[in-house]
C-alpha cells in the first residue's frame, strides 16, 4: 500500500538551525499515529513542518505522493486541519463563529457562510459534545471546552488529514477520553489520518497505530505500540533509571521506595495491591511475596517492592520459595496479611503464614 | 425530550442568534447613516454664517438660493466636510488594520508613530519643494507621506521581530513618534519663514481651507483602497485567530501581511498629507464599532468603522470649528479630548476582562 504521509530524509528545526535530522517515516491512510518523548524534544517542531508553518531543512514531506511545497495554501487547507496548542483570543467570537471558520476553504470571496456550511457547522459541534456552547464567547469559556471547540473546527474543515499539537492538555479526565474517542471514531469510521503529539504515554500506546518516539536529534524509535511499549525503551526515551512503567497496562508508577525493606507483605489474587500503594504512600519499602508471576499483584508489586519473592505458575510452591518467604520473616519487623487465599496449588502458603504467626510480628491488613 | 428534539431546539436556536445578530448590525448601521446626514447638514448650516436647515437642502439638491450662502457652501463648508467625512473614514480603518495586523487592539497609525513619519517626510519635501518650485502638488504630498509612513512602519517592523511585548511595542511606537517630531522641528527651525507659514498650518491638522480637487484626489486614493480591504474581509477574519491558523486555512500569510501595511500606510499617509496628523481616532472609533456590533467580523466592522471614522471626525470638526468661533481649533485637540478617554476606558476594561 502507498504511503498516504511520508517523511523522507527529513530535517526540522528553526531558522535554519536542524533540531532533528534523518526522519523517514510512512504513514497510511486512516492511521492514528502519536508522536512522544521528553518535554522540548521537538515533537511541535515536526507537527509544524508537515504543517508549513516552519520551513523544512532537508528532505522532503509528501502528501498523496506529491512534495507538499508543490501544493499551494488553498489546496493544503481544504484537506488539512490542524489544532495547535498557541493561546488564541480571538475578540468577541463565539464558538460557534470559531468552529465556522473551519469552512473558510470552502467559502466564496467574502467567506458567507451557506445553509449548508451552517449545517455542517452544527454537526461538528455535536461531533464534540459542544452544541450548547455555540452562542457562548469563546474567550469564556474553560479550556476543555476550548480544546473541544477548536477540534470541532477542525472537524468542520473536513480533512483528510488532523494535526493535533498536544490536544489533550488541560482537559479533565474525561474530557481526554472522550477527544481521544472522538478522534479514534473519525480515524476508523471516516479514514481521517490522524497525527499528533501526546504527553500521556498511556493514552498513546491505547490509541495509536504507530508511536512515533523523539529523543534528542533523532528520532529514537519508529513502530506498533507493543513494540515501542517495553520498559526498556521508555526508560530510555524519557531518561529515567527507576522502574516506573508497566507495559501490560500502560501504566505509570512513582519510583518504588530506597532503603532495607523491614516488612514483608504476604497476598495473592490482587488482595495486595492496596496494601503496596499503601506502604509507597509512607515511603516504606517492602518484599512481597509468595506471587504466582501470572497474579495481579505480581505486576505491581514488580514495579514497587524493593524484591519479590516469586514462583511459577500452576505450579506448587518450590523449596526455595519457602526458604525465602521464611528468611523475609525472620529479616522483618511486621509481616502484613493482605488477604492469602489458599488452595490444593498453593497448600505451602499455610507453612508461611504459621511461621509468621509464630513469629509475633504477623498483623492482618486493614486492622 | 428526546434527543431529536434537542438537536432540533439547538439549530433553532442558532437561526435565532443569526436573526438577532442581523437585526442589531441593521440597527447599527441605521443610527450611523443617520448620524452622518445629521452631522452633515449641521456642519453645513453652523458657521459664522447662519444658513437654515431649508436653504441648506434648497443649496444642496438645486444650488439656488442666496448666492453668497450657494458659494460658502459649495466652496468653502462641502469640501471641507467631504474630506473630514473621507479621511475620518480612511484613519479609522488604517487603525482597524494596523490592530489586525499587530494582534494588538492599540495599534493605530498615530501611537505607533506612522502619522508623525508621514509628517516628517512630507515637512522635508514641501520646504524643498516649496524653495524651488514655490508650491507642491497634492499628488507629491501622498507620496511623500506614503514614504513616511513605509519608513516608519519599517522601524516598528523591526522592533516587533525582537520584542514580543505588546506594550514595549507600543512604547516603541511613540519614540518612533518623538524623534520624527524632534527631526520636523528641526528642520522648520531651518527653514525660512514662508515656508514655514505653510508647513506650520499643515503641521497642526486641519480641515481648513479643502478644495475640491483635494475631496476628488481623497476619494479616488481612499475609496480604491478601501474597496480592496473590503475584499479582504476573509482573510482578515482568518487572521483574527492568529497567524498559524490563518496559514492553515490557506491564507498566504506573507502576502496578507504585506498587503495589510501597504494599505494601512496608503490610507493614514493619505490623511497625513491633506489634514496633517490626526491622534487616536484609530483606536477609539474600531473599538466603539465592535462593542456596538457585538462583533469583530471584518465584513461589517469595515464599513461600520469607515462611517463611524466619517462621522467621529465630522463632529470633533464642527467642533474644532465652532467652540472658540472665530479662532479654530487644531483637530488633534478634539479628537484627543474625546479619544484618548475611550482608549483609557478601553484598557481598563480589559484588564478587568483577564481578570
Amino acid at each position: 500500500m502507498e504511503y498516504y504521509l511520508k517523511l523522507d530524509q527529513l530535517s526540522v528545526g528553526y531558522n535554519g538551525k536542524t533540531l532533528i535530522h534523518d526522519i523517514n517515516i510512512g504513514i497510511h491512510k486512516g492511521e492514528i499515529v502519536t508522536l512522544i518523548g521528553p518535554n522540548g524534544a521537538g515533537k511541535s517542531t515536526i507537527l509544524k513542518s508537515i504543517t508549513r508553518q516552519l520551513a523544512l531543512i532537508a528532505g522532503t514531506v509528501e502528501f498523496n505522493g506529491k512534495e507538499i511545497h508543490s501544493y499551494s495554501y488553498k489546496d493544503l487547507s481544504s484537506w488539512m486541519a490542524v489544532v495547535l496548542t498557541e493561546r488564541m483570543h480571538p475578540e468577541l467570537m463565539t464558538c460557534h463563529d470559531v468552529v465556522a471558520t473551519g469552512r473558510y476553504p470552502y467559502t466564496g470571496r467574502l467567506g458567507i457562510l451557506s445553509a449548508e456550511d451552517e449545517e455542517i457547522v452544527d454537526e461538528s459541534m455535536r461531533a464534540v459534545n459542544a452544541e450548547d456552547l455555540g452562542s457562548r464567547d469563546f474567550n469564556a469559556i474553560s479550556d476543555g471546552q476550548k480544546q473541544r471547540v477548536l477540534l470541532a473546527r477542525a472537524i468542520c474543515q473536513q480533512p483528510e488529514i488532523i494535526i493535533l499539537d498536544e490536544p489533550t492538555s488541560f482537559l479533565d479526565v474525561r474530557h481526554k477520553l472522550e477527544l481521544l474517542s472522538i478522534l479514534r471514531g473519525m480515524a476508523k469510521s471516516k479514514g481521517i489520518t490522524v497525527v499528533m503529539s501526546l504527553h500521556e504515554i498511556d493514552l498513546a500506546m491505547k490509541i495509536s497505530d504507530r508511536i512515533i518516539c523523539v529523543k534528542g536529534d533523532h528520532i529514537f524509535r519508529y513502530g506498533k505500540p507493543e513494540e515501542i511499549f517495553e520498559e526498556s525503551v521508555i526508560r530510555d526515551l524519557y531518561g529515567i533509571d527507576n522502574g516506573f512503567f508497566d507495559p501490560l497496562f500502560g501504566s505509570i508508577e512513582l519510583p518504588k521506595p530506597k532503603g532495607e525493606p523491614k516488612t514483608l507483605v504476604l497476598s495473592n489474587c490482587g488482595r495486595g495491591i492496596p496494601v503496596y500503594r499503601m506502604l509507597q504512600k509512607q515511603d516504606t519499602p517492602f518484599i512481597a511475596g509468595i506471587l504466582y508471576t501470572n497474579d495481579t499483584d505480581y505486576q505491581l508489586a514488580r514495579l514497587l517492592a524493593a524484591s519479590v519473592i516469586a514462583e511459577k505458575p500452576f505450579e506448587p510452591i518450590s523449596d526455595a520459595a519457602i526458604q525465602a518467604a521464611l528468611e523475609a520473616i525472620y529479616r522483618c519487623d511486621r509481616v502484613i496479611n493482605a488477604g492469602v487465599t489458599v488452595g490444593t496449588g498453593n497448600a505451602r502458603m499455610q507453612e508461611v503464614l504459621k511461621a509468621a504467626e509464630k513469629s509475633g510480628k504477623l498483623k492482618t491488613a486493614g486492622a | 425530550m428526546p434527543k431529536k428534539d434537542a438537536a432540533a431546539a439547538v439549530e433553532g436556536s442558532y437561526r435565532a442568534e443569526n436573526f438577532k445578530r442581523r437585526s442589531r448590525y441593521v440597527l447599527v448601521f441605521a443610527i450611523l447613516i443617520f448620524a452622518f446626514i445629521t452631522i452633515v447638514v449641521l456642519n453645513i448650516n453652523t458657521g459664522s454664517v447662519h444658513i437654515s436647515v431649508a436653504d441648506v437642502f434648497r443649496i444642496l439638491l438645486m444650488k439656488a438660493g442666496d448666492p453668497d450662502n450657494v458659494s460658502i457652501v459649495w466652496g468653502i463648508r462641502l469640501p471641507r466636510i467631504w474630506m473630514a467625512a473621507i479621511l475620518g473614514g480612511a484613519l479609522a480603518l488604517s487603525g482597524f488594520l494596523l490592530q489586525t495586523f499587530f494582534e494588538n487592539p492599540i495599534a493605530g497609525p498615530f501611537v505607533l508613530g506612522i502619522s508623525s513619519g508621514a509628517k516628517m517626510f512630507v515637512a522635508i519635501l514641501m520646504i524643498f519643494f516649496i524653495a524651488r518650485f514655490g508650491f507642491m502638488s497634492s499628488w507629491v504630498m501622498i507620496i511623500a507621506a506614503f514614504g513616511g509612513s513605509l519608513v516608519a512602519t519599517a522601524f516598528i517592523l523591526m522592533v516587533s521581530r525582537s520584542v514580543k511585548n505588546m506594550s514595549a511595542l507600543l512604547v516603541a511606537g511613540v519614540m518612533i513618534g518623538y524623534i520624527c517630531n524632534a527631526i520636523t522641528d528641526f528642520i522648520v527651525t531651518f527653514a525660512d519663514d514662508s515656508d514655514i507659514v505653510n508647513l506650520h498650518n499643515w503641521s497642526q491638522g486641519s480641515f481648513n481651507g479643502m478644495k475640491w480637487g483635494n475631496v476628488w484626489m481623497a476619494l479616488v486614493v481612499i475609496g480604491v483602497t478601501t474597496f480592496l480591504t473590503f475584499m479582504l474581509s476573509k482573510p482578515i477574519s482568518a487572521f483574527q485567530l492568529g497567524e498559524a491558523y490563518a496559514q492553515s486555512m490557506g491564507v498566504n500569510v506573507k502576502r496578507f501581511r504585506i498587503l495589510l501595511i501597504l494599505f494601512s500606510s496608503i490610507l493614514s499617509a493619505t490623511v497625513t498629507a491633506f489634514a496633517g496628523p490626526i491622534s487616536f481616532v484609530g483606536i477609539a472609533v474600531p473599538f466603539l464599532i465592535k462593542q456596538a456590533l457585538g462583533t469583530a467580523r471584518p465584513l461589517v466592522v469595515i464599513p461600520a468603522t469607515f462611517l463611524g471614522g466619517s462621522v467621529f471626525v465630522m463632529v470633533c470638526d464642527l467642533i474644532a470649528r465652532m467652540a472658540l468661533a472665530p479662532t479654530e481649533l487644531k483637530i488633534s485637540t478634539v479628537t484627543s479630548i474625546f479619544g484618548a478617554p475611550i482608549v483609557i476606558f478601553m484598557l481598563i476594561r480589559r484588564e478587568k476582562a483577564k481578570r
